[in-house]
């Protein structure tokens, strides 16, 4: 449920199959290759014609596990989290390199798409805090797009105070709840 | 002349009441000390009930905060409707009211009670009606009962019938529940494991519209209480919240975030013909309409702090309407459209206030610190909110005038965002 599987990471398994030497079968003929022999033609070739290429898009429904980038505890993409002042909804300085790795991310998987979920606190109006939250998750947003991603890889949502990730009404649980948290494509 | 002390009473109605069998039970924790005293002797017949009808009505009565139950040693063979009143050992028993009834099986199985209501300082009579129920019609008969006992003594309609729509936390689950407006004979319309707020009641009282977030981003949908079928109002990119109703029912105005920030729009229930009512740099959203439908309330924070600001519904120039304080959110226009109850926030406490719309007088009724979601029953007297006690959610209720207080309690769990039904039609 929370695996990854992105273009990026299916091609990344693909090349690394074609990169591997296949397994050798047992009894398998060895063909030797001179050079200037020319392979004698047993069958028809019937290349698939350009534009006939049906799209199998595993980020739509239960994805399969495996590596991912964006889960690697070594990449910035892993990074998730971005948190945010009091009454804030400006991006701090801190989380820059983290939003432009993300946006970079997007460039260069035109197919990835990504939800941004808006956290706040829970003292006051849950609607008017759901605003709040909203209000966060459009900054990322906005510095995303302005960072080259595109606006139908990007939506931004929020959950007000419904999900708190810390419970209680210290300023450590507050400040632990004013937060946006990126989730990609089969990760929510 | 009950009904004129009624008017001159100062303190206001409060209208929930337990039964044994609640799963919420009330406390009351203010009211009036001159309260009217009411004598309802058992009525004959009503055995055949378990509770009896009379026990549910003292428990409506008692809890309004306006009467003061008076029970009196058992009368043998037991005064009915139809007996010769006492008036004067009545008057000796120190009740103002009597209640006097009867319960009948009819031919075709099902029942009938019939009552009168007496004014023993007049030595009159001041009506009765006889209802039809089945056995399964037992608290709604009583509440209807109540309802009557309350409109004759005070000139105004009961909210005994009325029901209140709540979601309750237990561990991950949440539950969208309705329940009396006593707080009994809940049952739940929604279970889910993700959160479910904002539940507004359609003025017909047979649909609420709501947030859910079970598609992990909120989304307005319309729950038909019966079917139990559900249809979507809003789900555009972003957030989709705080649905409420026109008031009649044709449309819902809900704050979206389709086109960037929190913005009023109005969609129609089926989420058809969605439309931009007005657009602003920075939060717009909790619309609510007022009774008569010609304008919208809503919280934004176009000042530079959350305020409450009106607007023609359709759509049009918006006027500041809070002034007091930097926070005042969660409008509720009172069912005569002449106050309003909103949040307010006070020297880092969230508290019920009531703005007169006319004086422009402000009144902070509460005296918690977490209060939310502020709701007036529909006769005007009670204003529905949640708060927290002890770390838990749980519901109260406070009289338009601040002096009646009452508090709801359920047995394990949170309870918040509270709603309470129209008028039950006759």
């Amino acid at each position: 449920m929370r695996t990854i599987w992105t273009t990026l990471v299916a091609s990344a398994l693909l090349s690394a199959c074609a990169g591997s030497p296949p397994d050798e079968q047992a009894g398998a003929a060895v063909e030797d290759r001179k050079p200037g022999a020319v392979a004698p033609q047993t069958a028809q070739t019937n290349p698939v014609p350009p534009g006939q290429v049906a799209r199998v898009d595993l980020t739509q429904g239960k994805p399969p596990a495996g590596y991912s980038i964006l889960k690697d505890p070594k990449s910035i993409l892993s990074k998730r989290s971005v948190y945010f002042e009091l009454d804030s909804f400006s991006i701090k300085d801190e989380y820059k390199p983290l939003v432009e790795a993300h946006a970079k991310y997007l460039r260069e998987n035109a197919t990835a798409k990504m939800l941004i979920q808006g956290n706040t606190d829970d003292r006051g109006s849950r609607e008017y805090n759901l605003a709040l939250g909203q209000k966060r998750a459009d900054a990322m947003k906005r510095m995303l797009i302005l960072l080259g991603a595109k606006e139908d890889q990007v939506e931004a949502v929020s959950l007000g105070e419904e999900k708190p990730k810390a419970q209680g009404s210290t300023d450590e649980a507050f400040a632990e709840n004013r937060r946006d948290d990126i989730l990609y494509a089969g990760e929510y | 002349m009950l009904k004129r002390w009624f008017q001159l009473l100062s303190f206001a109605a409060a209208v929930f009441a337990s039964a044994a069998s609640a799963q919420l039970s009330i406390e009351i924790t203010g009211g009036g000390a001159n309260r009217v005293p009411i004598a309802i002797v058992p009525f004959a017949g009503e055995g055949a009930f378990q509770p009896g009808i009379v026990s549910i009505v003292r428990a409506d009565l008692e809890r309004s905060g306006l009467f003061r139950v008076i029970e009196p040693p058992p009368i043998v063979p037991a005064p009915t409707e139809a007996s010769a009143v006492n008036f004067p050992e009545w008057r000796s028993r120190l009740a103002d009211v009597v209640v006097l009834g009867s319960v009948a099986v009819l031919p075709d199985g099902r029942f009938e009670v019939r009552f009168r209501v007496f004014d023993v300082v007049k030595q009159a009579a001041l009506g009765g009606v006889a209802y039809t129920l089945n056995r399964n019609q037992v608290r709604a008969t009583a509440h209807r009962i109540s309802d009557y006992i309350y409109e004759k003594l005070t000139g105004e309609k009961g909210v005994f019938s009325t029901r209140i729509a709540y979601v309750v936390k237990r561990g991950p689950r949440y539950e969208l529940q309705i329940a009396d407006a006593d707080g009994a004979g809940e049952e739940t319309a929604l279970a889910s494991l993700e959160p479910i707020i904002s539940p507004a009641w359609s003025p017909d009282g047979r649909r609420l519209a709501y947030v859910s977030f079970e598609q992990k981003k909120p989304v307005v949908y319309v729950h038909s209480l019966q079917s139990g079928q559900r249809q979507v109002a809003a789900n555009f990119k972003g957030s989709n919240s705080a649905p409420a109703w026109a008031p009649d029912g044709s449309r819902l105005a809900v704050a979206l975030s389709r086109e960037g920030g929190s913005q009023i729009y109005t969609v129609n229930a089926d989420g058809s013909g969605v439309r931009r009512l007005m657009s602003s740099s920075g939060i717009d959203t909790e619309p609510v309409f007022s009774p008569d439908g010609q304008f919208i309330y809503f919280t934004s924070d176009r000042g530079g702090s959350p305020q409450i600001y009106r607007m023609p519904a359709a759509g049009g120039d918006a006027q500041r309407v809070t002034f007091e304080g930097t926070y005042n959110v969660s409008a509720r226009v009172s069912p005569d459209g002449k106050s309003l109850a909103y949040i307010s926030r006070n020297s880092g406490k969230f508290q019920v206030a009531r703005l007169d719309l006319t004086s422009k007088q402000v009144q902070i009724l509460t005296d918690s610190d977490k209060d939310e979601s502020p709701s007036f029953s529909p006769n005007g007297r009670m204003i529905l909110l949640a708060t927290v006690l002890g770390g838990r959610g749980v519901l109260s209720a406070v009289s338009a005038d601040g002096r009646v207080k009452q508090r709801l309690t359920i047995s394990s769990g949170d309870v918040r965002e509270p709603a309470w039904g129209p008028f039950i039609k006759e």
